[in-house]
């Protein structure tokens, strides 16, 4: 598991034969500054007011606290990050609840059909939601009469077979006698999923955690299409507002205020699970 | 028309036939058990396509456009049941246990009905069930009907959603032989053995003969586009052509730049990888105000700093595009050095100080150590960032050039949802062309297996 850990190793030459140093640290600040550009844009824009960005001031204005409350508050990207916070944390807990129920019933069962219904879940791999949009709201829509839900940002993308897979792999490495010892104490299947399993699962949680959380957070395509109403709308379509705010025309500073906002929850989270992340990315990869 | 059917079933019978006794043969096993498989297999595998349509393709009131797909359909759908049985033969044939029936009890499996495992897969089953398998099937469906948004009554209208897409100056034959050639072509492809691939010199002109392939059926297929399509599927191409090859190349650059061992690594790697947490659609809003004609900073600098002309982004064809791309390769960034750096932990330090010692230079040490120690990962990120250039773009456009100028970046998953829902309202063309995405994606994919033949999970 280490070898995916972003750390140093002691020795000191890993490709033998490169020069002195600061070329590196040069190409490496140059790339470094090419690569944060356009966050840097964005960020010195998030202080400025609309005619100091129009005159291209290369200072940073006095407008952040001004244009985060605009955001915020008057373009309603708090009521979208909330939105996007709930929807977010119901499909991550509820997807991590069900892949490891089937990662039980994969692993720790034997059934007629197991390997039909493996196969069932994994070719689900092979049809990405985002082909399916057009007959997905016809249903959505149309048959369940969700839109503009939150049933309809939540339900459809709770069951995967990422996650169902993830658990399946990751049960599976783990000693059987785990299991032949709880069955002696007399516990179900449940009861070992919450007291042995889960304890030892949560790297990998935590690695589907990210996953499902960043993708949730960053989805477009089917809030924009399913949600209708101001107060339902997510962060990621919500900013459109800010974008195209009628009468006063772009407001640039409270735009990019927002962007920046829209961005710091999948970073925090990415942040404080980086180690689960990689290493869970190791299960998933197959021998 | 019957005669057609019939002689095209029998056609494909006897191809069949012919493909699985060669295939059996070379695994050692009865020709004559391969024939009857391959016959049956291509027969049931070229009604497979043409029953849920009712043989509507060769009706008599039918163009001869459309009978030319028909005719493609069924070798299609005969390939594809070839292709299939091909790859369980070779799954029964590998290890012949108890893969189909039920496995053996393993040690620490709860003795319990079988009732209990599948109640703990329901939930997953039937969400599956609900929301991927059935709106999969709802989508073939819908793409042979003429059917609308808000309005429930649907009409079937056979092939003509698909038939549409081709360029009309085509006749049924052009396409018949359009569709052997690529049938055929796929075969041979699929059936290449991996074991002679591993001849240098071989492996170099096999590349070049993909290269070839890839190019050839490229021309074919944009050819056949019809006008509006055909933009489409030039923009699809090339916004994913360019952002996963220069980004791939770009972030490989620099994860190695960034796993040298020098004073503040981590901190570079921190400042190169920090991108992951930005989505698409804040991708589009930052690009779109950054090269914003009128008050964009990169105008600004082109102006004053470089004494050029302000240049129209967003309504020239070739300038949106260029921007597009950029943006997509500047999100991709920071996930694709990370996974990057991860990698280059997995080299093997042997081997390199090896081929160091044998007299190796850096550029040498690279191409034939690093890249190749490397290629699982290459091989997950091209995937995970097809996967972004075909779908999750739609969110970066919809902010930076909603498609426009003219069509000049809307790519076939921004065509669908805008044909489909938000303003031709067009249910059954969007499913068609999404049937055409999902082959695209499946043949990207089916190449990428053969090419690297790694298996990596991948997905959201």
């Amino acid at each position: 598991m280490s070898k995916f850990e972003l750390s140093h190793r002691p020795k000191s030459d890993r490709f033998p034969g490169w020069p002195q140093r600061w070329p590196i640290h040069l190409l490496l600040c140059l790339s470094c500054l090419l690569v944060g550009i356009p966050l840097l844009y964005a960020m010195l824009v998030s202080t400025q007011s609309n005619p100091e960005v129009i005159a291209f001031q290369v200072t940073p204005g006095s407008s952040l606290g001004r244009n985060i409350w605009v955001a915020m508050v008057s373009r309603n990207l708090g009521r979208y990050m909330l939105n996007s916070t709930i929807q977010a944390v119901i499909v991550t807990v509820g997807k991590t609840i069900l892949s490891l129920l089937a990662g039980l019933a994969f692993v720790y069962f034997r059934f007629p059909g197991k390997w039909l219904v493996f196969g069932f879940v994994l070719l689900t791999l092979m049809m990405p939601t985002e082909l399916l949009t057009i007959s997905l709201f016809r249903i959505v829509a149309g048959g369940f009469q969700w839109g503009d839900s939150l049933y309809a940002l939540t339900v459809p993308f709770l069951a995967s077979a990422t996650g169902a897979f993830l658990f399946r792999q990751h049960f599976a490495n783990l000693p059987a006698e785990l299991s032949e010892a709880a069955q002696l104490d007399g516990a179900g299947p449940l009861i070992f999923l919450w007291r042995i399993l889960l304890p030892l699962s949560w790297n990998a949680i935590g690695a589907l955690a990210v996953i499902q959380f960043v993708y949730v957070w960053n989805m477009y395509l089917w809030p924009v299409l399913i949600i209708r109403s101001d107060r339902l709308q997510v962060v990621q379509v919500g900013l459109s507002s800010i974008q195209s705010a009628g009468d006063t025309g772009t407001a640039y500073g409270p735009l990019m205020a927002g962007a920046i906002l829209a961005s710091l929850p999948p970073l925090l989270v990415f942040i404080l699970l980086q180690k689960q992340f990689m290493s869970g990315f190791q299960i998933s990869r197959e021998k | 028309m019957g005669g057609l059917v019939v002689g095209l079933l029998m056609l494909t019978a006897a191809l069949g036939a012919v493909i699985m006794a060669i295939a059996f043969r070379r695994r050692q096993r009865s020709a004559g058990m391969g024939a009857w498989v391959g016959a049956i297999a291509a027969a049931v595998g070229s009604l497979s396509l043409m029953v849920p349509l009712g043989f509507c393709t060769f009706a008599a009131e039918r163009s001869p456009l459309d009978r030319g797909f028909g005719v493609v359909l069924v070798l299609l759908g005969a390939g594809m049941a070839l292709g299939l049985v091909n790859w369980l033969s070779m799954l029964i044939g590998g290890d012949r246990s108890h893969r189909l029936g039920m496995e053996p009890a393993m040690p620490g499996q709860f003795k319990t009905h079988w009732i209990v495992p599948l109640l703990l897969l329901a939930p997953t089953l039937l969400i599956l069930l609900i929301f991927i398998y059935y709106p999969a099937l709802d989508t073939f469906s819908l793409a042979t009907r003429l059917a609308r948004l808000s309005t429930p009554r649907t009409q079937f209208v056979c092939v003509r959603n698909f038939t549409e897409l081709i360029d009309p100056s085509y006749s049924g034959r052009d396409l018949v032989v359009i569709g052997m050639t690529a049938l055929l072509g796929s075969g041979v492809f699929y059936g290449q053995r991996r074991g002679l691939a591993n001849s240098r010199l071989y492996g170099l002109g096999q590349r070049l003969l993909w290269l070839g392939a890839i190019a050839s059926g490229y021309i074919l297929v944009m050819g056949l586009w019809s006008d509006y399509y055909r933009l489409i599927f030039f923009n699809t191409v090339w916004v994913a052509a360019f952002t996963v090859g220069i980004g791939l190349a770009i972030s490989l650059g620099l994860a190695i730049l960034a796993y040298q061992p020098i004073q503040g690594a981590s901190i570079y790697r921190t400042l190169l990888i920090w991108s992951y947490a930005i989505s698409p659609a804040v991708a589009g809003v930052i690009f779109a105000i950054m090269f914003n004609p009128v008050v964009g900073v990169v105008n600004h600098i082109l102006v004053t700093v470089f004494h050029g002309s302000a240049l129209p982004w967003f309504t020239d064809p070739f300038l949106a595009r260029f921007v597009l791309i950029l943006a997509s390769i500047w999100k991709q960034l920071g996930y694709n050095i990370l996974f990057y750096i991860a990698g280059l932990q997995t080299v093997p330090q042997d081997l390199l100080e090896a081929a160091t010692l044998d007299g190796a230079n850096r550029w040498q040490r690279f191409l034939t150590v690093v890249l190749p120690a490397l290629s699982p990962i290459t091989f997950f990120l091209i995937i995970t960032n097809l996967t972004y250039t075909f779908f999750d773009v739609y969110g970066t456009i919809d902010y930076l050039t909603k498609g426009g100028p003219s069509g000049a970046t809307s790519v076939a998953i921004y065509e669908i949802i805008r044909v489909g829902i938000r303003s031709d309202r067009d249910l059954g063309r969007a499913a068609a062309q999404s049937i055409i995405l999902f082959l695209m994606v499946i043949g990207v994919t089916l190449v990428q297996f053969r090419t690297s033949g790694r298996r990596v999970n991948y997905g959201a």
